[in-house]
């Protein structure tokens, strides 16, 4: 289906019009629908009102008042009802089911936003309590009893641990998902396909049979230990499927055109993914890694089967169980005491605070497609750029001496636009 | 961009670069033919054929067995998680037979083990959760993709994005400690009302009643489906608004056209258009649902016994007994746990494998979903 737009202007070409097409290629644009009417909020707020008023007087005469969480989704359904009446009284049966429908989506979104809205609130308002004293941040918990005052003891060993073990887990996930993903993207194949098919089935497989994988062999085989490279492994693991796809989605969205100007240009495929490819799609392959690291992050299973739990700070990987923050939120709300609980959502929201920076941190690089430059890497691209004019007039000085002017003013022009210049 | 164009023809002429000096006056492709304009041009005898075979330098050699190597490794370890778990579950699988599908119980040294509870337990929790995030994760896909004012697009997309990211041990907190506590009333409420339904049968409460209920509706299949339902409506809501986002401008603007409402045009357009993908979504949400650990062994507390009744108090599942149970096994335990992981792993690979296929076939190229 064509969208190109038909301008007003027709051309007659030997008696027959054609429609001209207008040479602005711009994508059209969906129109704007939305117009609020008085007649509209009205509705709204009065079905709003009957509905909680009737379910009021159910609640509190009929059925037994119960819940508040009941009470609100049964005001919801009877306001849809409501509402549903209230708009067929001066419409047609589409208009109203338009309306209806209209409600319902806006307060399912409304209702997931506010589910993740409670989930952080929550895991901070519990956590508030250890949250505020600074030793939380600064101390370890090996002398503290499950009743010691929040005053005494903290989760910097868990801090330590989660990013000791981050860290080595991306250190091994990154690369080889990285180079696996440029494999499956660049060199096509029977081969790349089934690696591909594989992967995408393993980024989906429980997370914990990664532990357990590792809790199998590493530990039952070879240490018989719990330590800090055990649960690194279960992490990476867990991650090189992810970063693997990830990476793996965000090379194929670098342009054709791109990839083939670079082999017309007569360069390999070394370079053509080496200063074509993965320069086009720098910033989504580091949104693809931080967010494999903010998922990797959080994994609290693989890390329960591998790290055991310690309360005391261990920077060693290879000896001796080593915490994580996942970890001790986890166990640490098993024991029930209300400073165990207070640390466990403490230690959840110190994670949350992580994944929370590392998230933001991504969208901030990764907000760009392939190809399109932040305002720094253009300039640095131009002055690439302009460094090589400047070596191209030189050899060609050496040889032609006669023509480096009009080399110049050609090559000023198109100096940002040069492919690969930026290396 | 259409100046720099031009200016950089001008810039390749002058070094040499233009394609009337470079190109072959003799084209081989267009001679054999013999109907080109040039046919009156004295026949040649047609040229042989051109190799077009390319011969990579050392380097790319280099590069492409790196990279293959790298795809490889990738596939080996892939290869051995899987192998592996067929290697030590065999043990178990082997001395359990077919009882291993049928018993109820585990205890692997007292010799009587299975996973029929824990695999129905498994697959109540995730049917409960796909259920639940079903209307949320279209409600809101729809949302995003044909409600939304265009400048909070963008933002509700990363907001989805960041749920996705939320460590599913939090999840798990707000499950166990805020959400299980408040919906005992709402269990309670569809007991009393649908208990003729027999999955929402609880034993031991009688209607009216004002037991203290925490005893039978806490840590229940229903409030671990809710919690991982959270958790898996930002993967189907992404994948469907992509799909939605996708629906063609023209049918749009026909349905318009033709004056359907807004939603006239979303059930006749934008729908049809997304189903695949929302089918596929809802299938990759089952698959993360069924492995999920941490979020339900937080909430529920573990029965090994069939336990059709989803708002009853106990329940398990194959991720949580291995959390719950790796420590206190034996070497024979452990193989035993591997059995359970592999009934685990078959299982979410084929619904991975059945959803991938499905979201592959519904969207034309590739596009980003991290």
């Amino acid at each position: 289906m064509s969208e190109g737009h038909v301008s007003e202007a027709v051309q007659t070409v030997t008696g027959t019009t054609v429609p001209q097409r207008s040479t602005s290629r711009r994508p059209p644009r969906p129109r704007e629908l939305s117009i609020i009417r008085m007649g509209d909020v009205v509705a709204v707020l009065g079905a709003l009102g009957a509905a909680l008023a009737t379910t009021g007087l159910l609640w509190t005469e009929v059925a037994p008042f119960t819940s508040a969480l009941g009470y609100v989704i049964v005001s919801w359904l009877v306001f849809v009802v409501y509402y549903a009446v209230l708009v067929s009284l001066d419409e047609n049966r589409p208009t109203m089911r338009d309306r209806v429908a209209a409600v319902v989506v806006n307060s399912l979104a409304a209702v997931v936003l506010a589910a993740l809205v409670f989930v952080i609130v929550y895991t901070f308002v519990r956590g508030w309590d250890a949250l505020v004293h600074t030793n939380f941040y600064t101390q370890d918990l090996a002398s503290v009893a499950p009743l010691t005052p929040l005053n005494q003891g903290g989760v910097l060993h868990a801090m330590v641990g989660t990013l000791i073990q981050t860290g080595i887990a991306m250190g091994i996930a990154v690369p080889l998902g990285l180079v696996a993903a440029v494999y499956i993207s660049q060199v096509p194949g029977r081969l790349a396909q089934l690696i591909r098919t594989v992967v995408d089935a393993m980024t989906a497989v429980p997370d914990i049979l990664a532990g357990l994988f590792i809790y199998a062999t590493l530990i039952l085989l070879v240490t018989r230990q719990y330590d800090g490279i055990a649960a690194s492994c279960a992490l990476a693991v867990t991650a090189v499927p992810i970063v693997c796809r990830a990476s793996d989605v965000v090379l194929r969205l670098v342009p054709g055109s791109l990839t083939e100007a670079s082999y017309a240009l007569g360069s390999g495929q070394l370079r053509t993914v080496r200063y074509v490819i993965l320069p086009t799609a720098r910033s989504g392959l580091a949104t693809a890694v931080i967010l494999g690291t903010a998922r990797a992050i959080g994994e609290t299973s693989p890390v329960l089967l591998t790290a055991g739990a310690t309360t005391y700070m261990n920077y060693n990987p290879v000896n001796g169980p080593m915490m994580s923050l996942p970890l001790l939120a986890y166990s640490e709300v098993q024991g029930g005491f209300a400073q165990e609980i207070a640390r466990g959502f403490g230690a959840a929201a110190v994670l949350l605070v992580l994944v929370l920076v590392l998230f933001l941190v991504a969208r901030a690089i990764g907000g760009r497609g392939p190809g399109q430059l932040s305002s720094r890497q253009a300039r640095r691209r131009a002055a690439g750029s302009r460094h090589d004019l400047a070596r191209m007039q030189r050899a060609l000085s050496a040889s032609h001496p006669g023509q480096s002017p009009a080399l110049g003013v050609a090559y000023g022009a198109t100096a940002p636009d040069f492919p690969g210049a930026n290396s | 961009m259409h100046s720099d164009e031009s200016a950089t023809d001008h810039g390749l002429a002058a070094l040499g670069f233009s394609s009337g000096q470079a190109g072959d006056p003799a084209d081989p492709d267009t001679a054999p033919g013999g109907s080109s304009p040039r046919a009156s041009a004295p026949r040649r005898p047609a040229p042989p054929k051109r190799n077009l075979k390319s011969r990579m330098g050392t380097s790319d050699i280099a590069f492409r067995w790196f990279t293959r190597g790298g795809g490889l490794l990738v596939l080996a370890l892939e290869a051995l998680v899987g192998s592996f778990l067929f290697f030590r579950a065999y043990q178990a699988l082997h001395k359990a037979g077919w009882s291993f599908i049928t018993a109820q119980a585990w205890n692997p040294d007292g010799g009587s083990f299975g996973i029929a509870a824990v695999l129905i337990g498994t697959i109540l929790i995730a049917v409960v959760a796909v259920i639940v995030a079903i209307p949320l994760a279209m409600g809101s896909a729809l949302y995003i993709s044909e409600y939304a004012p265009r400048a909070l697009k963008r933002l509700l997309t990363s907001v989805i994005d960041l749920m996705a990211a939320v460590p599913s041990v939090v999840f798990g907190l707000w499950g166990a400690f805020l959400l299980q506590w408040h919906i005992i009333d709402l269990s309670h409420w569809i007991n009393d009302w649908f208990y003729w339904i027999p999955a929402f049968h609880v034993a031991g409460v009688q209607r009216g009643s004002t037991q203290p209920w925490a005893n039978f509706y806490t840590s229940s299949t229903f409030d671990a489906g809710v919690v991982v339902a959270l958790m898996i409506t930002p993967i189907a809501c992404s994948i469907t608004r992509e799909a939605f986002s996708q629906a063609p401008l023209g049918e749009r603007e026909g349905a318009y056209a033709l004056g359907a409402t807004r939603w006239g045009m979303i059930r006749s357009v934008v729908l049809p258009f997304g189903r695949g993908a929302m089918i596929g979504g809802m299938m990759l949400g089952l698959g993360r649902a069924l492995g999920e650990t941490i979020a339900v062994a937080l909430i529920i507390s573990p029965v090994y016994a069939i336990q059709p009744h989803i708002l009853q108090q106990g329940t398990s599942s194959i991720s949580s007994l291995i959390a719950l149970k790796y420590q206190e096994e034996t070497p024979f335990g452990v193989s035993a746990l591997m059995a359970a992981g592999l009934a685990l792993f078959l299982l979410t690979l084929v619904v991975n494998l059945i959803a991938a296929q499905i979201v592959a076939r519904s969207r034309s190229g590739a596009v980003s979903e991290v």
